[in-house]
């Protein structure tokens, strides 16, 4: 019952303590690094538009990293960054000790559109990506690895559809399929569920974090959802609004690695969690772009561990209440 | 109601037909007043003038005509005497080569205009320029560089069929969805690779549409080059019948081109719908 022990919940309010110095992730650990990107776009008049400037993050390997932030903070250009869609204006992103230069079979894409290619069947899509991936492989080697792929995502059978027989959440499958296949470092998924209705989401969530777990795999993930980055992130990234957007802090998810979707809103510390997140997204997503606390440091944001706390007492669920006082 | 949208709309077809021939029938039926004449000068005469008869030529006429052409669509009797078969194999002939031509220029700059904007505005004005003129207009200028009627008439049928089939490829090409080049990105997908597996493919309804609307021109302006060159071909023949004064084998020759015309457009809408994917 470790994850049952109270720890000191450190205040989100700007209190200029020892949270600022906290953790800096040893650069033996850095899997990833994203170091003082930033993205400018040209505006009228010569001046120049910054999404985000001198933004630093660091990304282990094996973690599941959701990034949260309101439209328009530039959390799909940090994404397509790092998947080498877009040039940083400055800075460079570090991958497995190698700056990334522009595109990479080793990192994989999940698009919020899931583009499939529609002439393509299920099979074709997948088999695509991985004679891409293994340029030289024999057709049987490369229609195995997808039907491999197909048979994960629980999509066996509907090898020969076409993505418009398909529905919505059947063709977001297919994209995660070919994700997978092509057995990439790093996967990047940019809102992958939110076009999706909130069953087939549920479904979907609860099928990759079953596989991530399973592999292993390194995930960076873009999210609006408050409840998903919950639920799928090991450490969720929190972007203030944009224009000039700032990794705000590091919030670490304490609940337990093995999560059950039912009893998530059981799990002690998960109120607290997502009450910090909530009100970061309604208030301080805003007040913190104008000011941020003192001594902050973007090349180490501050990382925050919520614990169980004066936020969950208050929560409605009662049969919580006396797990944690046990 | 049992029967279907289209039974139905075939039976008003049909009805449509019917009258149409009819009228036609009675129009040109009737016998016109006669003066009398001398003999000598009747024998002189058409009938239009002895017996009333009007000159236009009935359905029955023109049945009977296309009977026989079709009967013996490939004789051949000197210059001026082929029959409605070769004319027609010469006319397709040449539509196949000058438009093939231009399939195989079309395509490639379409691609290069679609995918560079570089390419696409420096190319834009010749374009602009060029797409207005009438084909028929480049033809005193093909006789004299080419010097070979034939060829002029080919040289034409090339440049009517080259823009819609360039601007298609360029503005189809152009349109590939981004997220479908991205995806080619992400793997890693070479140029030609690319170009081959994902904006072909993407832009190839578009390339099609561009292709019939050339082939539609194509037709159309064949009969009139022909009618200048002269020589062989279903647009010689129609001004030769003209000069003959054979209104049954124009109305003869109408029907066969505008048959032909539809069975080429009906060719591409299958290689289009082959092509089209649903999304």
């Amino acid at each position: 019952m470790a994850t049952l022990l109270p720890f000191r919940f450190r205040s989100p309010e700007p209190t200029g303590d020892a949270r600022m110095s906290s953790q800096t992730m040893p650069s033996s650990e850095k899997f990833i690094s994203i170091e003082g990107i930033a993205r400018r776009y040209p505006g009228p008049g010569g001046k120049s538009t910054t999404v985000f400037e001198n933004l630093w993050l660091p990304m282990r390997r094996g973690e599941f990293v959701c990034m949260i932030g309101h439209s328009g903070c530039g959390k799909t250009t940090v994404l397509n960054i790092l998947a080498g869609l877009e040039a940083p204006s400055e800075g460079v992103v570090i991958v497995d000790g190698q700056a990334i230069e522009g595109t990479s079979l080793d990192r994989a894409v999940i698009f919020q559109g899931h583009a499939l290619l529609p002439w393509r069947t299920v099979l074709g899509n997948v088999a695509y990506a991985v004679s891409s991936r293994w340029r030289k492989a024999a057709k049987a080697e490369v229609t195995a690895r997808a039907r491999k792929a197909i048979a994960t995502v629980g999509l066996a059978g509907s090898e020969h559809k076409r993505p418009s027989e398909l529905s919505g959440g059947m063709k977001q499958r297919v994209g995660i399929a070919r994700a997978l296949a092509i057995e990439p470092k790093i996967l990047l998924m940019d809102e992958p569920f939110s076009a999706l209705d909130a069953l087939t989401r549920g479904t979907l969530q609860d099928e990759v974090r079953r596989i991530c777990v399973e592999t292993g795999q390194t995930v960076f993930m873009i999210t609006h959802d408050v409840d998903e980055a919950i639920y799928l992130a090991d450490r969720i990234v929190l972007m203030t609004n944009g224009p000039q957007a700032k990794v705000a802090e590091i919030v670490e998810n304490p609940l337990p690695k093995a999560r059950d979707r039912t009893q998530l809103h059981h799990a002690p510390g998960y109120y607290a969690l997502r009450n910090h997140l909530m009100d970061f997204l309604v208030s301080r997503s805003k007040t913190l772009r104008d000011a941020m606390p003192a001594g902050y440091d973007p090349r180490h944001p501050p990382v925050i561990r919520p614990s169980i706390s004066e936020a969950d007492a208050a929560t409605p669920s009662a049969d919580t209440a006396p797990a944690r006082r046990a | 109601m049992a029967t279907s949208l289209s039974a139905r709309a075939g039976l008003v077809s049909l009805a449509l037909l019917l009258a149409f021939l009819l009228t036609w029938q009675v129009a040109v039926g009737g016998t016109a007043k006669t003066e009398a004449m001398d003999p000598e000068y009747a024998a002189l005469m058409g009938q239009s003038a002895t017996t009333g008869k009007s000159a236009m030529p009935g359905p029955l006429d023109v049945g009977a005509t296309l009977w026989k052409h079709l009967k013996d669509p490939f004789y051949d009797r000197g210059p001026n005497d082929k029959g409605l078969g070769i004319q027609l194999a010469y006319s397709i002939g040449r539509v196949a080569l000058g438009y093939g031509l231009a399939v195989l220029v079309a395509i490639p700059i379409g691609f290069l205009i679609g995918m560079s904007p570089l390419m696409s505005r420096a190319l834009d004005p010749f374009i602009q320029l060029l797409k207005p003129v009438s084909p028929l207009a480049w033809m005193p200028l093909a006789l004299y560089t080419i010097k070979d009627s034939g060829l002029s008439a080919i040289f034409v049928i090339f440049i009517c069929s080259l823009w819609p089939m360039l601007i298609n490829t360029a503005f189809g090409v152009a349109g590939t969805r981004r997220e479908w080049l991205n995806v080619a990105r992400t793997l890693e997908v070479g140029p030609f690779r690319r170009a081959v597996t994902v904006i072909l493919p993407a832009a190839a309804p578009t390339i099609l549409t561009g292709m019939r609307i050339s082939i539609g021109i194509a037709w159309l302006v064949i009969v009139a080059a022909e009618m200048l060159v002269g020589g062989t071909g279903i647009g010689y023949f129609v001004w030769n019948e003209w000069n003959n004064l054979s209104i049954t084998n124009v109305i003869t020759s109408i029907l066969v081109i505008g048959l032909v015309g539809m069975i080429l457009d009906q060719l591409l809408a299958r290689a289009q719908a082959l092509v089209t994917f649903p999304e």
